[in-house]
């Protein structure tokens, strides 16, 4: 058993470069495990309108083109695996995707495992007066929107995915899991901890919790950013856990970006709470005791990571039907130009009342003049700025009609309006976010490993 | 003599969204740059400077073993994620805001704290 485990991050969203998981592992072929994250709060409703049209579909394909563009590696004898939450809603569909583009390629035919039982929808549409799928943040019981819920979705931890490394696994699917259990499970798996070594537990969780966003943890999304070297080619990154469950983090060498004791901090605290509690269903962290330290160039240090036992609740990611929304946008130039562009968003919305058409929620900003957190900074007079209207309601066809009426304004508008040639805005559907909770006994996950083709 | 300075020139941050909520580390560079923050840059005054925004409450964490701080925003994104109409629907630029917020310091204070920077 080597000292060191070698986990890297090629995927911090559903969008991230698809070509970055075979950058990786090239520039780095010593990793042992990439992860691949694709499943943001409410990737999940997108998923199920998918799935709607298309049993076969509801997972990210974009994992479907990463597997293929691995083949050469795994051809030359990389022994490279894959834990991914490309499964979505739909981790069966997934993985014989990846077994129909792997089939008679490779002379060691790779295991593919799939975790699911996360998807718990059907016991909220029984249970809509639980009280522990309130709301968390609003406390609201589930009652009120029960009818149009759309996805309920467990986060799992590391535990099943272990399973699947134990029985061989070279790629495991997931539907939701915790995002740091990607990393927490290869860990646990190589260096055989047990569920209560909560310091080595809280140690990979934080390593977990520090490459799952990808290049935002090597200079992406920097106070400096602009001091960032090679923005171009930013290097993803990876982790170097040691048995203690201690890590370095670092990037390969020749790639943009930089790693160090400030983009390490910055993405610690990065989408947090307590940090004294950090909570995740292999362990509760604290970050309190956490030492940093620049070893090397890109180099940095965590460690003294402190754990306790997680919670007997898994946290429940949930969402619904919310209605529609659309936006649209015109550039204002010249004279007074804020002014005209929320003039003009007035006259829209006007417009919708005088023609029945009031959405029940809309809003005016005026990009340009620190609309982005609108009222905290003082405008400033400006000669140019985008109006930015957006509208939302139950009935689609309101905001039809919003998006047929804003293009009059390049005639009837004032002058120096501008930038509309990106034609009719389009109304998407909203989903509402609905974060819960449910005891552990009431969720179990399963583990399955695909039979070859 | 009081100097009228940017949170910018002694710390950095990072904000981000947790549902309707959103919370902005802030990091100093060094120990005197983190025990003025710890009594300047209070709860309250972050929960003022957004009230724009409407947060329902304002939680400062204090993480010195990494000269940090981190602050929650509750209900500050008017929904979050698809729901909220505003342009920053996950609080990424909240980080940035608040590094523009003005800052009353003596002389003395802002040179210790500069010098040592970095």
């Amino acid at each position: 058993m080597s000292n060191t485990l070698r986990i890297g991050n090629a995927s911090a969203f559903w969008g991230d470069s698809p070509q970055a998981p075979y950058q990786l592992a090239k520039l780095q072929p010593n990793l042992d495990y990439i992860t691949l994250d694709y499943l943001a709060e409410v990737s999940m409703s997108i998923m199920a309108i998918q799935k709607e049209r298309d049993p076969d579909a509801g997972y990210a394909k974009d994992f479907i083109a990463v597997v293929k563009s691995l083949i050469p590696l795994w051809q030359q004898g990389s022994k490279l695996k894959i834990i991914t939450n490309a499964g979505g809603l739909n981790p069966q569909a997934c993985a014989e995707m990846c077994l129909k583009v792997l089939q008679g390629i490779l002379s060691r035919p790779l295991r593919i495992a799939i975790v699911w039982g996360d998807d718990i929808y059907p016991i909220l549409k029984q249970c809509p007066n639980d009280p522990l799928f309130r709301n968390l943040e609003s406390d609201a019981s589930l009652e009120l929107i029960s009818n149009q819920l759309v996805t309920a979705n467990v986060y799992f931890g590391a535990q099943p995915i272990v399973k699947a490394l134990q029985q061989g696994a070279d790629i495991v699917i997931t539907g939701r899991v915790a995002d740091p259990s990607l990393t927490v499970a290869p860990c646990v798996h190589h260096f055989g901890w047990s569920w209560d070594a909560y310091d080595q537990l809280a140690g990979a969780t934080i390593a977990g919790h520090l490459i799952e966003c990808g290049t935002q943890v090597t200079g992406g999304i920097s106070t400096h950013w602009l001091d960032i070297p090679n923005q171009v080619h930013l290097g993803f990154p990876y982790v170097e856990v040691s048995k203690d469950g201690s890590c370095v983090i670092t990037k390969p060498q020749n790639t943009g970006g930089r790693v160090t004791i400030e983009t390490v901090k910055e993405q610690l605290l990065y989408e947090i709470g307590d940090p004294n509690n950090y909570l995740s269903p292999d362990v509760t962290v604290s970050f309190l005791s956490l030492q940093l330290k620049q070893i090397d160039e890109n180099r940095v240090s965590l460690t003294h990571a402190k754990g306790k036992p997680p919670p007997k609740t898994y946290k429940v990611s949930a969402t619904y039907r919310d209605g529609f929304r659309t936006e649209g946008c015109l550039t204002i130039f010249g004279q007074d130009a804020p002014l005209k562009a929320k003039r003009c968003g007035e006259i829209l919305l006007q417009r919708m009342r005088d023609a029945g058409c009031e959405p029940e929620r809309s809003r005016i900003d005026c990009i340009g003049t620190g609309a982005v957190i609108p009222g905290v900074m003082k405008e400033e007079l400006m000669r140019e700025c985008v109006m930015r209207v957006a509208v939302a309601d139950r009935s689609m066809e309101k905001l039809e009609f919003f998006t047929r009426e804003i293009a009059s304004l390049v005639t009837s508008g004032p002058q120096g309006v501008t930038g509309y040639t990106s034609g009719r805005p389009h109304i998407r559907p909203v989903f509402g976010y609905w974060p819960c909770l449910i005891e552990t006994e009431r969720a179990k996950p399963n583990v399955t490993i695909m039979e070859p083709l | 003599m009081i100097l009228n300075i940017k949170l910018k020139e002694i710390a950095y941050a990072r904000s981000g969204d947790k549902g309707s909520s959103a919370n902005i580390g802030v990091i100093t560079y060094n120990l005197s740059g983190y025990h003025f923050l710890e009594k300047f840059l209070t709860s309250e005054k972050v929960q003022a400077y957004f009230l724009p925004l409407k947060p329902a409450s304002t939680k400062r964490y204090s993480l010195p073993n990494l000269l940090a701080f981190n602050f929650v925003l509750k209900n500050v994104l008017d929904g979050g994620g698809s729901r909220s109409l505003r342009i920053d629907t996950q609080g990424k630029a909240l980080g940035q805001a608040l590094l523009e917020m003005n800052i009353e310091i003596t002389e003395e204070d802002y040179l210790q704290i500069v010098n040592t920077q970095k």
